[in-house]
């Protein structure tokens, strides 16, 4: 499974190595993964064995110790610091396990933020806001505080933003993960929905096999290594 | 001017703790608006004399005296344009919690000598022609509520009538204003030869003299030259130019401008520190909503850059409330001693040092969190 040339992810002989002290905690080792355009991808795994880890490496908050990672056909792992945040700003919609919104902020603000980056004015910021909690169904919510919603409207919220820049690419580490059943299916209809409808192409870290059966393909993660079938 | 909402939002976070330390921050700063005024009150004395004027007092003490048979031998001496004298009366006007200087001037010298004191023709007509006239300046005549044409009884305690122990008593037939903001208003000047004629001793004894001089740059040149001219006679001459002999004045009130100086450090130096913990306990709170900014796209520089702007408004906040405060009071309170600090008030160059203390105060505070805020990882941070 080596589409090279294809694929809007391709992660290349991937190395990642943390340092804790004089520790080395190895938890990629040479791994390859190409996600193609307009695919739904569920990554799966035991806790610790780095699911997290890729995710950052493919949205561009950490970069390999060794090997490429291109995203629509460009080098992410080189970019300076300042280029990579300006490339995750157009480029990637991170939605959390644990939603990370401000809570010093409304629902509208809070999806605001990544437009502040732009250079679209108040009213179309305004304008792009209203639709990404339109198409959460959220507009009703606009001017709520994130503890006055419940977990799933506020993962909602999370989505909202991460959509609101049109980005190419979506990553999402355990977007169910704090949510109940009802809840997660909600949340698992609308990334269904964005990925169908919208096209969107979106990574999902999940624990939850009823959460992967909703993606169009699913990996696992085991020993730095990915495979199509879960280990025994 | 986007970020604005946000900062503002961060800030209302911990509404308790914004407020108590914008309120100690404005509470430095009324301090420092009084101290300020304080340090006016003793120095600008010092800054609005002429510096073409000398004053020649006795090489012993201020108290002692000097013959009044100085001037002409003064006046001889090369670069003197003139020399008039003037004495301390002392004296109290009702109560002597009613301060204010009093002194017998030979009055047309005088006039002359300060330019700085501006009367009425009137005025000045009314002093030539009264032996017993008196003029004041402005605040003080407002203090007491005095007009042209009151009589002013003064209390002596040093120097007592010929004939009375009772009052001198004085016709007012000026009040005068000050050239500049700075000049002092307060000072009550009567005629040298109506005390000299009526004080019970002290014949040919003045105060001290001052001395004009044509060339301000030759000013401790010809000093020398009068300190000579008097050697060796039993009343030995010290001169100095003016700013030096009212410092000397403002000194013996100890070193007024260091004591307020290290006050004020002090004040600073804390409010530094409560504000800096202020703002390292901020981002310490937020670790992960600042990671989760930069994940979103913002650069270490753009977050930094928030926690620094978070605390230059908490700085400015409480410091133009502060100082606008400190102005309001000063302004329509005036001098909180009752007169002894004709000065006292809060200078536009001092409203500005603040401004520029709140600015630094504000950027101090916020150069240790906001480089904790630069170099947060967000994978580090995100974990957390
Ligand atoms: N910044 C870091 N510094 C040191 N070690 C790290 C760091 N990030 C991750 N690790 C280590 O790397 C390994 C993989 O972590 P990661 O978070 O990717 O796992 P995960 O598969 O997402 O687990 P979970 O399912 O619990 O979220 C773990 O052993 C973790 O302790
Ligand atoms: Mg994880």
């Amino acid at each position: 499974m080596t589409e090279q040339g294809s694929g809007l992810v391709q992660v290349r002989g991937v190395d990642k190595v943390f340092t804790r002290g004089s520790e080395r905690i190895h938890v990629l080792g040479g791994l390859d993964l190409t996600v193609p355009e307009g695919e739904f991808l569920a990554l799966m795994g035991p806790s610790g064995s780095g699911k997290s880890t890729l995710l950052n490496l493919i949205g561009g908050l950490d970069r390999p110790t060794k090997g490429t990672v291109a995203v629509a056909g460009q080098r992410i792992d080189n970019l300076s610091d300042r280029n990579l945040a300006a490339w995750r700003a157009r480029h990637v919609g991170l939605v959390f396990q644990f939603y990370n919104l401000m809570p010093v902020l409304s629902a509208e603000r809070n999806v605001e933020l990544p437009l502040l980056l732009t250079k679209l004015n108040k009213k179309a910021r305004h304008q792009h806001v209203e639709t990404a909690l339109s198409v959460v169904g959220l507009q009703e919510r606009s001017r709520h505080y994130p503890r006055q919603l419940s977990g799933g409207e506020q993962q909602r919220v999370g989505i909202a933003r991460a959509i609101v820049t049109d980005p190419t690419l979506l990553l999402c580490d355990e977007p169910t993960g704090d949510l109940d059943r009802k809840s997660s299916d909600g949340i698992l209809e609308l990334l269904t929905t964005l990925n169908r409808v919208q096209g969107k192409t979106i990574v999902m870290v999940t624990h939850d096999p009823h959460a992967a059966a909703c993606a169009t393909r699913t990996l696992h993660l085991d020993k730095g290594r990915l495979s199509m079938e879960a280990a025994a | 001017m986007k970020y604005l909402g946000l900062i503002w939002s961060n800030l209302k976070r911990k509404k308790l703790r914004t407020i108590l330390t914008v309120l100690s921050i404005l509470v430095a700063f009324v301090l420092f608006g009084y101290l300020a005024a304080l340090r006016m009150a003793f120095n600008q004395g010092v800054e609005v004399v002429g510096l073409d004027r000398l004053v020649v007092r006795h090489k012993v003490s201020i108290i002692q005296l000097l013959p009044e048979s100085y001037e002409i031998k003064m006046e001889r001496i090369q670069g003197v344009e003139d020399a008039t004298f003037a004495t301390w009366f002392g004296g109290n006007y009702k109560d002597p919690r009613n301060f204010f200087a009093k002194m017998p001037v030979k009055h047309e010298e005088f006039l002359e000598m300060f330019p700085e004191y501006l009367l009425t023709d009137e005025e000045r007509r009314a002093w030539l022609d009264t032996r017993t006239g008196a003029i004041v300046g402005r605040a003080t005549a407002d203090r007491f509520g005095w007009k042209v044409g009151d009589r002013i009884p003064i209390e002596p305690d040093i120097w007592r009538l010929k004939d009375s122990e009772g009052a001198w008593e004085f016709d007012l037939v000026g009040i005068y204003d000050g050239a500049e903001k700075g000049t002092d208003t307060t000072s009550f000047f009567f005629r040298q030869d109506y005390f000299h004629e009526s004080r019970r001793y002290g014949e040919g004894q003045v105060g001290w003299y001052w001395v004009k001089i044509s060339e301000p740059e030759r000013a401790s040149e010809i000093a020398a030259l009068i300190d000579q001219e008097f050697a060796n006679s039993p009343a030995e001459t010290k001169t100095e130019p003016e700013g030096a002999f009212a410092q000397g004045f403002a000194n013996q009130a100890g070193n007024v401008g260091f004591i307020l100086t290290a006050i004020l450090g002090a004040v600073f130096f804390t409010i530094l520190l409560v504000v800096g913990n202020t703002m390292a306990q901020a981002v310490r709170e937020r670790t992960r909503e600042l990671g989760t900014l930069k994940a979103l796209g913002f650069t270490h520089r753009a977050v930094s850059a928030l926690v620094l702007a978070e605390s230059l408004v908490i700085a400015l906040l409480g410091g133009l409330a502060g100082l606008g405060l400190a102005w309001i009071q000063i302004t329509a309170g005036g001098d909180p001693s009752g007169g002894m600090l004709p000065f006292f008030y809060f200078a536009p160059r001092d409203l500005l040092i603040g401004v520029a203390l709140a600015l630094m105060l504000g950027v101090v505070a916020g150069l240790w969190p906001a480089s904790q805020a630069q170099r947060l990882q967000i994978a580090e941070a995100m974990r957390r």
